[in-house]
This record gives structure tokens, sequence and C-alpha cells, in this order.
């Protein structure tokens, strides 16, 4: 016997009507993308599944492994081709089984006997794998009606195919699915969760970090490359566009009354994002905003900031608690960077008493006086651009 | 020059100076500084704990000065850390003095310690640590090879015991880690390594672990995640990654000790100490009615490099406790000397070893019929 198929379920894309094929393709194209390390796959796309084929064992384990982190599908099982006897069946049933945690569950098997050839009839081989299994695990329990294992045995000309393990997959959308967005991603927690759950519904990000030297240093940047790596890890590379703030951030401390400075800055940080999102075909800002959190984040702060662009701007964490926040990010892996204590362009040159309720009429009187235009541009025309997942070369490589 | 003494330690292997030398002079930033120079020290230290950690396949991995620095974290951090769930450990009568210390230590502190005996072959009997591992008991902790014998402990079966237990395994891998092979998917909780029994520098170790949060030992500044304050030697780090990246168990190491095997059974006068399966790299052989610093000193004119027992204690003119614990017949107990293998060791120091070896028997003896 050997596993050397995956039986793939889609997720939601299965109840998308018209655009269901190009899903699908998506949906092909992110696994061999994710895979593109290991040798090639053959994925043969169907309407309601999709099977993935290797002939490396080692390789599909691999894919075993990682493609719960697939978003675009629901569940996944491992196929074991075994010869066509009954003996062959048998023994594969006990190892999958096996595998599995079997006490007080509810079992029973299904047979599909596509070769009408077959030595045995249907009723033969339920009997002998049933009663093999159950004589090896007397913890299962048979049920016909939506039983927690259910062994799947098709009989084809060459060879018997079976699957039981189910395995939960990420769900979602496929990546890319859902166009691309801009992510503002500050440093903190919450900005690299709002991304992952736009991930999750198929946008592709484009990632934008404002940089203000001296006020924020190396280690901040460093930071940010790091979130900008796990944000690339779901199936698609991503462009971080790195910022230079500083002159920005000093003109509006110039310009505007220290307690409203902050909903300020956060109204350049828009600009300059709509400026980024032109060039890029990006079709929404999406940032980490949480209602109440911080003063920035009232109703009122959110209006005033809004106010400076059409773009749609997606808050997924919007009416998000902080400790979900921080469970999610605990497990996207994001976490433990965001708690790195390094400053970002949102704690310098925080007021000591920023506006709550920041009056949007005051905010554009006093931008009023100066022209923002062509910093905003220079910004944006002055950004360096990284690609992630950098490839992995370790600069210690040779020293260690 | 024939050395083989590398159980006391190693000669440090080139690439590993080289690679000191240049993360001192590159890398010589203090990692917790906010600044460049810093960060790169930093980073150079991460990717050195991440090449560790891969390779020992364990998640935390935290530097330290040494073996006995990381035996002493491992016992005496997890039993403070863990002292509300029980005030037991288990050990072996064998393990190293950086292992016995700290658990008098505990003792002293409340805690109470079960020693296992071992047999005539440095083995425990896991029957009987099974039945020592008690509700109570927070950690067991069993070196992997014995640093006089080469008795092996089998880690595998020991980790499978304590699988229904809450008790922790800490392993003293001092002398395996580098000589025989990993057996990754086997880790204890807790390990301890240091780089210069593996042609690194002295003054350098890790204890890595798994899920574990054992309590300091050192306080300060909070370094190594807390778990070990101090400014980190960076370059030491570096150096200790390059040093278990290079270390390669040697296969020849197998052939030589059957060699040698086969040539002190020739000597109707020696015994050989270490068990028959014992590790390879490691040769603990008696001469009856002699003290083996004799034999040290008598090789020590051809040239050749040996040891009595451990070396720590080699100072001490009392038998070792672990040749004790073996419970050797009285005219073999103090003619004991340990030969053991590194990376820099050849067939040929192994031929040189012998001839040496007849010509100091031939003294000794003769020195011994004059006096019969």
């Amino acid at each position: 016997m050997k596993t050397n198929q995956i039986l793939v379920r889609y997720g939601e894309l299965s109840t998308k009507g018209k655009n269901r094929s190009s899903f699908i393709g998506r949906l092909r194209d992110n696994i061999h993308h994710t895979f593109s390390d290991l040798g090639k796959l053959q994925i043969k796309a169907e309407r309601d599944r999709m099977f993935i084929n290797s002939d490396s064992e080692e390789d599909m384990e691999q894919v075993i492994s990682r493609l719960p982190k697939v978003f675009g599908i629901q569940s996944f099982s491992p196929v074991t081709e075994t010869e066509l006897s009954l003996e062959a069946m048998k023994s594969a049933a006990e190892t999958l089984i096996g595998k599995m945690d079997t006490e007080g569950k509810s079992f029973k098997v299904t047979v599909r006997r596509a070769n009408k050839d077959f030595e045995l009839q249907k009723p033969e081989i339920l009997h002998g794998i049933g009663s093999h299994v159950l004589r090896a695990f007397p913890g299962l329990l048979v049920q016909m009606k939506n039983p927690e294992i259910d062994l799947k045995v098709e009989i084809r000309d060459k060879a018997a195919y079976m699957t039981a393990e189910v395995i939960q997959g990420a769900g979602g959308l496929p990546i890319g699915a859902g166009g691309k967005a801009l992510l503002m991603l500050s440093g903190g927690l919450d900005s690299p969760v709002a991304g992952f759950h736009m991930l999750k519904r198929g946008v592709r990000l484009e990632l934008i970090h404002f940089f203000s030297p001296p006020f924020t240093n190396d280690r901040a940047k460093e930071k940010v490359f790091d979130l900008a790596q796990k944000l690339s890890e779901f199936g698609s590379s991503v462009n971080l566009h790195i910022i230079p703030f500083t002159k920005l951030q000093q003109e509006v401390h110039k310009q505007v009354p220290d307690n409203i400075t902050m909903t300020s800055t956060r109204r350049m940080m828009m600009r300059v994002a709509d400026g980024v999102l032109e060039e890029t075909g990006c079709k929404a800002i999406i940032t980490g905003e949480s209602l109440g959190q911080v003063a920035s984040q009232t109703l009122e702060s959110l209006h005033a900031i809004n106010a400076v662009t059409t773009t749609p701007v997606l808050r997924p964490l919007i009416a998000t608690d902080k400790l979900e926040i921080i469970d999610t990010a605990m497990q996207i892996g994001t976490h433990d960077i965001s708690v790195r204590p390094y400053e970002d362009c949102c704690t310098i040159f925080t007021p000591a008493n920023p506006k709550t309720k920041p009056k949007l009429e005051k905010v554009e009187y006093y931008e009023g006086f100066v022209s923002f235009d062509e910093l905003i541009q220079e910004a944006v025309e002055k950004r360096e651009v990284i690609k992630f997942p950098r490839a992995k070369i370790n600069e210690f490589d040779e020293l260690l | 020059m024939i050395y083989l003494d590398n159980s006391a330690t190693t000669k440090p292997h080139k690439e590993i100076l080289a690679t000191f030398l240049k993360a001192s002079e590159e890398y010589f930033g203090n990692p917790a500084s906010l600044h460049k120079i810093g960060n790169e020290a930093e980073k150079l230290l991460e990717s050195a704990r991440r090449q560790i950690s891969q390779l020992l396949k364990m998640d935390q991995i935290v530097f330290t000065s040494g073996g006995t620095e990381s035996n002493n974290l491992a016992i005496l951090g997890t039993a403070d850390a863990y002292r509300s769930r029980g005030r037991h450990v288990v050990s072996a009568v064998t393990e190293h003095a950086s292992v016995l210390k700290p658990l008098e230590e505990l003792e002293r502190r409340g805690f109470e310690v079960t020693r296992l005996a071992v047999d005539k072959f440095g083995q425990i009997d896991l029957n009987e640590l099974k039945n020592s591992v008690r509700s109570d008991t927070i950690l067991v902790t069993l070196m992997h090879i014995n640093n006089e014998t080469g008795a092996v402990h089998p880690i595998a079966e020991i980790k499978k015991i304590l699988g229904g237990t809450r008790a922790l395994l800490h392993t003293d891998a001092v002398q395996s880690i580098g000589k025989v092979p990993l057996d990754t998917d086997s880790m204890p909780d807790l390990l301890t390594m240091s780089a210069h029994k593996i042609h690194g520098l002295k003054g350098s170790g890790v204890l890595a672990f798994n899920k574990v949060q054992p309590g300091a030992i050192l306080f300060g500044g909070g370094q190594e995640s807390g778990y070990r304050s101090g400014t980190v030697a960076v370059p030491q780090a570096a150096a200790l990654a390059k040093a278990l990246r290079l270390a390669q168990p040697n296969p020849l190491f197998a052939e030589w000790n059957r060699n040698l095997r086969e040539f002190f059974g020739s000597f109707d006068d020696i015994m050989i100490v270490s068990p028959d399966n014992a590790a390879p790299h490691i040769l603990s052989v008696a001469l009856r009615g002699a003290k083996g610093e004799v034999l040290v000193s008598g090789l020590q004119d051809e040239a050749v490099f040996v040891s009595t027992s451990s070396a720590c204690s080699s100072k001490n003119t009392e038998t070792s406790h672990v040749i004790e614990a073996l419970n050797l017949p009285p005219v073999f107990r103090e003619g004991v000397i340990r030969i053991s293998f590194g990376a820099f060791t050849t067939q040929q120091n192994i031929t040189d070893f012998q001839r040496a070896f007849k010509k100091v028997h031939r003294i000794i003896k003769g020195v011994r019929n004059n006096e019969n």
C-alpha cells in the first residue's frame, strides 16, 4: 500500500456560481506555489473536489503537513492505494484506522465497486473489511448515519483506493480570488492579524510601513521585515513598501497643534497609502483599527482620518476584542514578533492628550496653511520596495 | 603527540577558532544594544541559536558558560520552578559531579533525591527507575553517555517509561553530542551540551529544552529570555553553533575500540572496565595492582596522553565514584585509565598507542616483579 494521492474538498468556493472555475484555478495555482520547493505535483481539479498526486511519498508527507495552511480548502484526506485483493484492503484499512483515535467512535465502511469485473461482490467486500477492522479496534461502534470515521473504498480497474482520515483545512478563499489590497503595517499586534483575516478572504496583500529615522530605528524595521515574512507564508508573496516619513511627520508637527498631530499624521499616512495604491493596482486599504482601542480609533477619529480618501478602508478587526486579536496573533506566529519593544511611527510623537474627538473642520483648517502634496508625492516616490518571502540566504552561513 | 583524552577536553578546530575570531572582531557588539552594531551581533546570536535548535530539534536554546552551569540550571532551575508539583528528583549514582552536587544542594533545600544504583555494566535497572518515579517526582536526571566508562543510558526507553508521568527528563549529553548519532525522535525535556568536548571553546555550553520553563539561577539583566542573565557571549555562541554543525560521529571509533579491546585482551593483568555495549569513543581499562596515575605518567613519557578516571576528579587520590559504583575487584580499582577519541584521532594514533602501552606495561611490570 502507498499514499500518493490527496483528495481535497473545497471550502466556500463550491457555492460561487460562475466564478467557480476561476476560484478552482486559483486554488490550484496557489497549491503549486506553496509546494514549489517539492517535486512537481499533479493536480487534477474537478467540479467539487481536487486530487493532488505525487510519486514521492516524502513529498506527499510534506503536502499533508503544510496543506492545512492553504486557504480555500475545507478538508482533505490522504488516499491509500492497494492492490486488488481483499487481504491487501483489510491490512490497509487496519493501518489507516490505526492512525486515528478509535475508542467509542462511530464507524462505517462505504464501498464503490467501479470495476465491475472485480472478483468479489460489494457485500463481501463490505463484510470482509468491516469485520476485520471491528476485530482490530473493538472500541468502534457501527453507525450508518454520519459516522465519525467513514472508511471509503473505491474498487477501480488496477487498484483499490481508500480514505479514512479527514484533516481540517484552513477554510476561507484561495488567495488572489479576492483581488489585492494595501495593508498598513505598523509593527504592532493588530495590523498583521488584520492582514491575516483578509488573506483568508482571498485578498492578496501589499504592505505599507512608515519609517521615521532617526525616531524609529533599524530594529523596528527588522521587526516589520519579520512580520512581512510571516504574512508571506500563507501561499502568496507580498511586497513591502517602506515609506520615508520623517519629513512629513516633522511638517505636521510644525503646522498643527499638539493635540491633533496624531489625527493629522494619520491623514497623511492615508494620503501616502492612496498614492501607493494607485501605483500597485490595489483596490482598498486595510488597517488593524479596532473601535475604541486608542484615541485614534474612536468613531470621531476614524471619521476625521477617513475624510482624506474615497478608497474603501477595510477594518477587519473593528469589532474585535484585544484578547481575540492576541489569540489570533499567537496562532499565526506574529505575536512574538509584534511584542518586541521598539518604537514605531505611531508611538513616537504621541501627544500627552490626543483628542479622542477631533473635529474634521479644525484639522482641515490647520492643515490648510501649507500644501502637503509635494511631501506626500516625495514620500511615495522615494519608497523602498522589498519582496517577501525573502530568499533564505543566511548571511552567516559561512561563519556558522 | 598522541592525544587520547578527548572526553576531558578536545583541541579546538581551526575553523571554529576562525569563527570565534571573526565574530569577536566583527560582531563585538552587545546584542542588547539598540544600535546597528548591537543589532548585527543579535542577528548573529539568533542565527546561531536557530542553527543549534534545528540540529538538536529542541525549541529553546539558552547559552551558558558550559556543561556544569547547564546542569545546575537544569536541576536547580527546574526544581525551583516546579516545586509546587512535588519535591522528589530521581538520578543515578554514576552521574557527573555537576549533577550530583546540585542534587545535594536540593536535599539541603528540602527536596528528596533517589539515586539509582548501577550494575557492573554501569546500567541502571529500568524497573527500578519505573518504581522510583512517584506522583511528586518532578525531575529525572540521567546522563546519556558516562564520561568515565562510556556506559550508555537508553534515553529513548527512559523517555517511554516517563511517558505517563509528570516527571521531566533532563539528560547530560556532554559526552554524546557529536560523538554518537543523535536520536532526535527521543529527545529529553532538557539537554545539556558543552562546546569544548566537540572541538569548540571552553567556557561555552547550552541548555536546550522543550516546553519547560526552568527558573533562573543567575540573576541580572534578564538576557536569554531571563533564563540566564549576563551579557551573552556572542562569539562563543557562534563558535558553538559551528562546532555542533561540524561534529560528526566517526564510524572508525567503533573499529578502533574493537581493535584496542583485542589488544588489551592479550594482557592477562588487564581488565576492560567499559561495558561491551559502551559508546565507541570511550574505553576504560584497569591494570591489576597498579595505579592509574603511574600509567598516565608512564604514557606521557612516550608522548601519549590519556587520563585516569574523570579529569575533574583526577587530582583526587580517591577512587572515582563511578568506578566505585561498578564494584570492580579491589586489585583493579586504582589502576583505571580512560582512552577517549576525538575528531583528530587517527588510525596511526591507535597503532602508536599500542606500542607505547606495551613499553610502559613492561616497565611497570618489571618494577612489580622486582618487588615480588
